[in-house]
């Protein structure tokens, strides 16, 4: 089966073909069918690809598509790596991704673009799936740039509104930034390696000097800040929520901005050389895990909580792979996947209940009226605040306990940022689905449960969130960690934690207790005293207002680079352009035509440019025959 | 024998539309044209069986007493450009269906001496011949600008003409310089080969010399900053199947030139004054597209973008090495295809709804899909998005600047952000957001511009995903070139 694996991406395109071309000719019913069906086809190849490497001795299977780009030394063939990491990613992308095409059948019922919906969908997966097979960095970067163009397709989905619209050209843009210390990254590495296939290369990275080293791995790592929105590349992703509900759930949470990390933990044979890039790494990562987990807090559209939570949980899997420890970060990946998509696509259906609304001041009550989204949506937030058993408290763990012997002040940070996801994350519960409705009639009388093509895939992912820390239990409870076994043999120096179990224990306790003491008094102000948050900016204390308006980043971009840009365009063209050269040119024209009109006069009135040529030819003439002496 | 026919058949093509009138003298030219694309595959298929088949060369004595020859060949690097042309003129014919031009035959007829002209710029082997083309090129393109362009047309063409023929006598002194030094067997000589060795033997203030005066010519033909400034008027003025010609095929002829007539001959020019010319083309990528993101005007603002572009192109080649020039010849045919599309669609705008104001334009998405979707594979491949024929390349020219200089290859890859910036700005405010008012429904596209846009579309793509048969012609292509500079 490994020798198909051109299958998988190969379904998905198979389905944006179709739909793409007869979309509109078929029924909503077909095309929704058609577009989940080649998913679904995908994920059982990549099952089928994935048991038969787990049973395979060899961890590196190689599959050669086609000869794509060639110059000298530089070959760059379109070519497929089978491997642990690949496969994980397979799982999660055919997996979650038709779970949510499954959802979106029903989430878009009624919109005119339905089919349109579906091919952009069919693409992103198709372009993501190449991303992660890819054999050399360049592949990559062809599915790395398409899930760029896929994310800037479907935020602005509904195309009319301009608001949308500027949404999806800022991601495409901030990512662009990203992508060009990406693609800087990858020449780097062929004019240092001769080559840019990751199975060509890793051995040899070492041959480089150690300063290269840390460039290669920090421009790889500015391509990963714009997918994955690390500071300070990240304010696109909130405003990515314009995007329909599942586009949220599958692009900008559980696979596309996950593909930094991905990316990173492909490279760490250069992160671990480099330990300045790895301290980078880890930097940003606990900086845009607290500054996010701090945004979130104030937000009030049930979206943007979740956009914000989840550049922060992006920020903790940095911090991961800043300390070395890969296969955590990619558990968390895993996990975050299952409960993030749970919580997106929670929140669409509590959408789709309200009619549109998004504020969460206008909801509460919800309880009884979407029971399965609620009880859904309560296990996502369990899971993603930490708390034992469920998955994210087991995947989390293993980030901050390497995180502590690294550093304790990152663990300290990165802790703190933890416990912030359990207030905004509780908050958005209590807000939403407890106390009394907070919306207008007409909305309480529409209040009803999604259909089943929607709860279906909310089950589903919440059983995902509850046994996903299965897969890495921890090593000092002397049980299996499959994932960081199953990553081994990618990892240069994978890591093993040398703590006392004490210590360990220890470290588990505070996290756990932390989690529960900050749920309990999130229980206390949104439940017990029913605080609302203000309805208005001139009720907050100022500092509130700060967060709320989330530092007043984008106004600064704003600042300092866009209206700059514009004053800089403005300049070039009006007066660089057109006074400066051009008039330096006229200038020169007028002093050759002034020439002209003199001769012109001697030679009574010969017009135009053919005199001007003459005259040129005369000096011509005389140039040559000089030349010649 | 072929090499004769390729550059004869436009020629003879364009003595007998000039008799034809009416809609025939279009679908003559269309019809000839096709037939000199044909012709253009039957020298590609018998380049790939035998590059060195007679047939592909062809030289007869012209001025003997000067050693003048009528010198011209096959290659790999005149072979795409002389697809590139082929390829583009019937398609530029058929994108002015729609268009009324008065004394059509004229207008036909001048593009295909354009095209004979541009051909014989390609496969000219002989210094003289290659000037000789190189000018004749000129004269149909001026009248075309003058006769059929927008208001203003008068002074703006007639800026274009001298600044460029200004150019080319710099050239022309240059060659001359070359010709002067040539040496076979005591004689003089015009061919190619003998010009690049009378370069070599030159001291190094000589080429220093010959480097400026041959550069400029082909810097104001792309155009290079600072010397652009002809370059945004034409482009706006002239009718668009002129601004076609000359942005899609013309301006390469500038980069053509310079990686066949300019680097083999003077290697220590290069070496002192290369910086230089790459320095400029990098600024000239960065200054253009800033310039371009605050136009009004589409077409202007892809006339700011081709200046970016080719400034991209241009320090690839100077670079002077193997991806840096094979990225060229690869964007020089991915450059032309695309910006005919854009081009094309500025043109089906301004038929549409009679302006080009970007802030007047609007909502045009919900009113023709198609077109939306067409519209932005060409914006797709203009911003060189992987698996668009821009990105091959992009990213080859991108890596050959690095290999000159890594903060070089910073500058010169900031177009991957600004390229982003200004065309997906422009879709927006062209195609997304509410429908306008202030201008009319905007029905289904006519057959024969989908039938256009459906192609251009369709090679975006091919050779985005499958590169490999020009890619390997360009591969092999540079590696001659870089012999040529030992």
């Amino acid at each position: 089966m490994i020798k198909l694996v051109a299958l998988i991406p190969l379904f998905p395109l198979i389905g944006f073909l179709i739909n793409g071309f007869f979309g509109k000719k078929i029924s909503k019913g077909l095309s929704g069918s058609i577009a989940s069906v080649s998913i679904l086809a995908s994920f059982v190849v990549s099952v089928l690809v994935f048991v038969e490497l787990q049973g395979s001795a060899q961890k590196q299977h190689i599959v050669n598509v086609f000869s794509w780009i060639n110059s000298g030394t530089l070959i760059i063939p379109f070519e497929f790596l089978v491997d642990p990491l690949s496969t994980v990613f397979l799982l999660i992308i055919t997996g979650i991704g038709f779970l949510i095409h499954v959802y979106s059948i029903g989430y878009m019922h009624d919109d005119e673009g339905f089919s349109r919906f579906f091919t952009y969908l069919n693409l992103f997966v198709f372009f993501m799936l190449l991303l992660v097979l890819g054999n050399n960095y360049l592949i990559t970067f062809v599915g790395w740039e398409g899930v760029g163009l896929c994310s800037y397709l479907l935020i602005g989905f509904w195309f009319k509104n301009n608001a949308f619209n500027n949404a999806a050209k800022k991601a495409f843009i901030m990512n662009r930034i990203g992508d060009l210390g990406f693609l800087l990254g990858i020449i780097l590495i062929f004019i240092t390696y001769g080559s840019i296939s990751y199975t060509e290369i890793f051995s040899k990275a070492g041959t480089a000097s150690g300063s290269t080293v840390t460039a290669i791995a920090i421009l790889l790592f500015i391509g990963a800040m714009g997918k994955s929105a690390q500071l300070p590349l990240y304010t696109w992703l909130p405003d990515a929520m314009a995007g329909p509900t599942p586009v949220s759930a599958l692009i900008h949470a559980a696979t596309m901005v996950t593909a930094g990390i991905f990316m990173v933990v492909r490279s760490n044979v250069f992160y671990s050389i480099s330990s300045v890039a790895s301290e980078t790494v880890a930097i940003v990562g606990v900086l845009t895990a607290l500054f996010a987990a701090t945004i979130g807090l104030f937000q009030n559209d049930i979206k943007k909580i979740l956009a914000y939570s989840t550049v922060s949980q992006l920020g903790l899997m940095f911090l991961g792979l800043g300390v070395g420890a890969y296969s955590s970060a990619v558990f968390h990946v895993t996990t975050h996947a299952f409960f993030k998509a749970l919580l997106f696509l929670g929140a669409g259906s509590v959408i789709h209940a309200m009619g549109g609304e998004q504020d969460i001041r206008k909801m509460g009550g919800l309880k009884g009226k979407i029971k399965i989204t609620f009880i859904t949506m309560l296990i996502g937030t369990i899971a993603i605040s930490g708390i034992p058993p469920f998955s994210g408290f087991f995947s989390k763990d293993e980030i901050l306990a390497h995180t502590y012997e690294h550093s304790k002040i990152l663990w300290l940070f990165g802790s703190i940022a933890s416990m912030l996801t359990a207030f905004y994350m509780f908050r958005l519960i209590f807000l939403t689905f407890f106390g009394k409705f907070r919306g207008t009639h007409e909305q309480e009388h529409h209040l009803h449960e999604s259909p089943n093509s929607m709860t279906f895939p909310l089950i589903i992912l919440a059983a995902l969130s509850v046994l996903g820390g299965l897969l890495g239990l921890p090593e000092f409870w002397e049980l299996p960690n499959w994932m960081h076994h199953n990553l081994e043999p990618i990892i240069l120096r994978p890591t093993y934690s040398t703590m006392h179990h004490e210590t360990e224990w220890m470290l588990m306790g505070i996290a756990v207790a932390a989690a529960i003491v900050v749920t309990y008094f999130t229980y206390l102000v949104y439940r017990k005293y029913n605080v609302l948050p203000a309805d208005r900016e001139e009720q907050m204390k100022p500092w509130q207002r700060l967060i709320y308006n989330k530092y007043f980043v984008d106004e600064f971009y704003d600042a300092v680079v866009r209206k700059p840009l514009d004053a800089l365009s403005r300049l070039c063209y009006k007066f660089i352009d057109k006074e400066v050269i051009d008039g330096l040119v006229n200038g020169v024209g007028l002093a050759v035509r002034g020439v002209g009109s003199s001769v012109r006069y001697i030679q009574n009135g010969n017009i135009g440019f053919y005199l001007m040529s003459m005259v040129l030819g005369v000096v011509l003439i005389i140039l040559f025959t000089f030349l010649i002496k | 024998m072929l090499t004769a026919l390729l550059i004869g058949f436009p020629l003879l093509a364009a003595l007998l539309v000039f008799f034809v009138r009416g809609n025939a003298a279009r679908n003559l030219a269309l019809g000839f044209s096709i037939i000199e694309f044909v012709i253009s595959i039957v020298a590609l298929l018998q380049f790939k069986s035998n590059p060195d088949a007679a047939s592909l060369k062809v030289d007869w004595t012209w001025v003997q007493s000067m050693g003048i020859h009528f010198s011209a060949g096959i290659d790999g690097l005149s072979i795409l450009m002389v697809l590139l042309t082929t390829f583009l003129v019937p398609l530029i014919i058929l994108s002015s269906f729609k268009n009324t031009y008065s004394n059509a035959h004229n207008f036909y007829g001048l593009m295909l001496i354009m095209q004979m002209a541009l051909v014989g710029v390609f496969l000219a082997n002989d210094g003289f011949l290659f000037y000789v083309f190189w000018e004749l090129a000129l004269i149909p393109i001026y009248f075309i600008s003058l006769l059929w362009g927008g208001e203003n047309r008068g002074a703006i063409t007639f800026k274009f003409f001298v600044y460029t023929l200004f150019g080319s006598l710099f050239m022309l002194i240059g060659l001359i310089y070359l010709y002067n030094h040539t040496n076979v067997e005591g004689l003089k000589s015009w061919a190619v080969q003998d010009l690049y060795a009378a370069g070599k033997s030159l001291t190094a203030s000589q080429q220093s010399a010959v480097f400026w005066l041959i550069f400029i010519a082909f810097a104001i033909k792309m155009p290079i900053f600072p010397f652009h400034t002809w370059q945004p008027d034409t482009y706006v003025n002239a009718p668009t199947q002129g601004t076609m010609l000359l942005s899609a095929i013309m301006l390469k002829m500038g980069t053509f030139g310079m990686i066949k007539w300019l680097l083999p001959m003077v290697p220590l020019g290069l070496e002192k004054w290369g910086a230089t010319a790459i320095g400029l083309s990098v600024t000239g990528i960065v200054y253009a597209s800033c310039i371009a993101i605050a136009q009004k005007d589409f077409k202007r603002l892809i006339a700011y973008s081709s200046i970016a572009h080719v400034g991209l192109i241009s320090a690839g080649i100077l670079s002077l090495n193997q991806q840096g020039i094979q990225g060229a010849m690869m964007q020089m045919l991915a450059h032309g295809v695309n910006v005919f599309g854009l081009f094309f669609i500025a043109d089906i705008l301004w038929r549409r709804t009679g302006t080009r104001d970007m802030d007047k334009l609007g909502g045009i998405r919900s009113m023709n899909g198609n077109f939306a979707v067409l519209f932005l594979l060409v914006v797709l491949g203009s911003v060189a998005l992987p698996l668009t024929n821009g990105f091959v390349g992009e990213f080859l020219l991108i890596n050959g600047v690095y290999q000159y200089g890594a903060m070089t290859a910073v500058f010169a890859g900031l177009t991957v952000i600004l390229g982003a910036v200004y065309m997906l700005r422009s879709y927006q405010h062209i195609m997304l957001g509410e429908r306008k008012d202030s201008h009319h429904a905007f029905g289904p596209l006519a057959s024969s511009d989908k039938l256009v846009l459906i192609i251009v579309c369709a090679v975006i793509i091919a050779f985005g995903v499958y590169p490999k048969p020009l890619n390997d012609i360009a591969e092999e292509a540079t590696k001659i070139v870089l012999s040529n500079l030992k």
